[in-house]
């Protein structure tokens, strides 16, 4: 029981030590990929100076993350004069605290055997595997629409409650936009629940460790392409990002919903949103793009074609699961950035528009020729 | 005779069913910042610079046109002492009042008795107008195309004084050649 509660305990300070580094990494990333592809240089100026000497630290800049703490923490925390003061002070954490709470049923690792990693502690663990996920719940991806659904109110508390005409735009905007694309979002994930028969985000990763047609990896995404593309556009959506960030669209509505919000209250809303990039990356990368797995991977080392046999240690398999999971998470929260600096914001009714009349046929189509498939594959001899 | 027709000035909808259908268009422009971002990314990461952002105040850009109107130099007579008067007519033009002059007078000159002790110019609220360029009837203050490079987080700073702006080099000057064609000129001034 207590060796339970350790690996726990564990992986608890793994998730939010990751997602915190994540939010603040990916502030520096977007910068730097920002000015990268727009030919600039970005913030490189924040440094830290070792003391009693003139070494002066600048690492590229990433020192502005820091430096933007710091200056939230010290800033003014300015109040408006809401009626609804205790809406106001807790928006910021129905926003900031589900967008944690969605990584707790996502599978970052493989299975972990404790007594093999450290064998004088085999006798303590007994034997006992951990799944690297920190519940191991069956209604996974259902917590996980759960859990994001509730950031809407986050948002609309924070609009209805800044007493700004502006924030409750905002917070309009935001609710309805993002019941729309939540509505798309597990539409495109149904396909892959149909394919999987499980909802259990471990046991869909699980499947996905194989290989079909030779060379291609056994991915959510060679089976479900479409889906990949509407669930990815879909989390933008849901996200409130460029193209789709007109509840904080800056030349109509200021800052949308956190208009009224200053000091670390404002951070709150940004942290959550760069950290909803790392969990959309995590989600694409469990639901699409096989977790953990790489092709041809098994808990035991490489089985490449052509029968060579890699064998490797469980340490080396644990720590090149986790890292193949932070790099795809890395790569799709890079490609969400480009998204980002590429396109151009959409008008307010082609937003919805696009959700209701593009994207959410699409995905019924979607759904129902996975359907059909998926059924004649059932009857016939498969 | 036809009746006359208006002439229509704006742009007819010209997005063919292509660029309707979006995605395709989204594409294309996702692999062209894509694009860029590795070409850039290739140079930042071969040893060479990936923008076009010049590092200001380490690099200098070279593009500066001749007339750029920089950073500003005090003029010299042959012995190396300034050229200006204290006369106070740049300091009274100025538009910005960030030229602060203090006169000196010096008998043992008796061409130019009056000089500068104190000659300093504030760059925090300089305009570079030039307007202090054109004020000037010694031709003793003109504007460098460098710009005066003093970024700082302190004002007191910012300000240049007498012996840093007299760093022109006479031997160079073409417009006004000095000293050796001043006989023939009988002085201009």
């Amino acid at each position: 029981m207590t060796q339970d509660l350790v690996i726990s305990l564990i992986f608890i300070a793994y998730a939010v030590g990751m997602l915190m580094g994540f939010g603040t990494i990916l502030t520096w990333v977007e910068r730097k990929q920002a000015a990268v592809m727009s030919d600039r240089i970005g913030a490189n100026r924040a440094y830290v100076r070792i003391p009693f000497t003139q070494i002066k630290l600048v690492w590229l800049g990433l020192f502005h993350g820091i430096a933007d703490g710091i200056k939230m923490l010290v800033k003014e925390d300015f109040h408006p004069r809401t009626h609804d003061w205790y809406a106001y002070a807790v928006a910021p954490w129905v926003v900031f605290t589900p967008v944690l709470l969605v990584f707790g049923v996502i599978p970052f690792g493989g299975l972990l055997d404790p007594g093999k990693l450290f064998p004088s502690l085999a006798d303590w663990f007994g034997g006992r595997t951990y799944p690297m996920q920190i519940a191991q719940l069956d209604a996974g991806l259902l917590m996980v629409f759960a859990f994001s659904g509730m950031t809407i109110i986050g948002a609309m508390l924070a609009g209805w409650s800044s007493a700004n005409k502006f924030s409750l735009l905002g917070g309009l905007r935001a609710g309805s936009q993002m019941i729309s694309y939540e509505l798309v979002m597990g539409l495109t994930v149904l396909g892959l629940i149909l394919i999987y028969g499980t909802v259990n985000l471990d046991a869909m990763v699980r499947q996905q460790s194989g290989v079909v047609l030779g060379a291609l990896p056994a991915w959510g995404i060679v089976y479900q392409p479409f889906a990949a593309v509407l669930f990815l556009t879909a989390a933008i959506a849901e996200n409130k990002r460029t193209p789709f960030d007109l509840p904080e669209a800056e030349s109509e509505l200021i800052a949308g919903y956190f208009t009224e919000y200053s000091a670390m209250k404002m951070g709150l809303f940004m942290f959550a949103e760069f950290i909803e990039i790392a969990i959309i990356g995590a989600l694409f990368t469990t639901l699409f793009l096989g977790g953990y797995n790489l092709p041809f991977m098994h808990d035991g080392g490489f089985t490449l074609p052509g029968g060579i046999e890699i064998a490797m240690s469980h340490g080396a398999v644990v720590v090149t699961q986790v890292l193949v999971f932070l790099l795809k998470v890395l790569a799709v929260c890079s490609f969400q950035i480009l998204v980002r600096w590429s396109l151009p914001r959409f008008r307010y009714d082609q937003v919805l528009a696009f959700a209701w009349k593009f994207m959410l046929p699409l995905a019924l189509i979607n759904l129902s020729v996975t359907a059909v498939v998926v059924w004649s594959h059932q009857k016939g001899p498969f | 005779m036809t009746p006359y027709k208006r002439k229509s000035y704006w742009n007819e909808p010209t997005l063919g069913r292509w660029e309707r259908a979006y995605l395709p268009e989204i594409l294309r422009g996702l692999a062209i910042t894509g694009g860029v971002f590795l070409r850039n990314m290739k140079r930042w990461v071969t040893g060479r610079k990936g923008a076009l952002t010049t590092y200001y105040p380490e690099e200098t850009r070279f593009d500066y046109a001749p007339l750029n109107r920089g950073k500003h130099v005090l003029t010299q007579r042959p012995d190396g002492k300034p050229q200006c008067i204290a006369c106070n007519m740049c300091a009274t033009v100025c538009p910005a009042k960030v030229i602060e002059i203090e006169a000196g007078f010096d008998p043992s000159d008796t061409a130019h008795p009056k000089y500068p002790v104190r000659f300093e110019i504030d760059y925090s609220r300089c305009i570079f107008c030039g307007l202090c360029v054109e004020a000037c009837p010694e031709d003793a203050i003109r504007m460098a195309k460098e710009v005066p490079g003093l970024p700082s987080d302190q004002r007191h700073q910012m300000w240049l004084t007498l012996d840093e702006m007299l760093h022109w080099n006479p031997q160079r000057d073409v417009a006004k050649p000095y000293p050796a064609a001043r006989a023939t000129d009988g002085g201009g001034e």
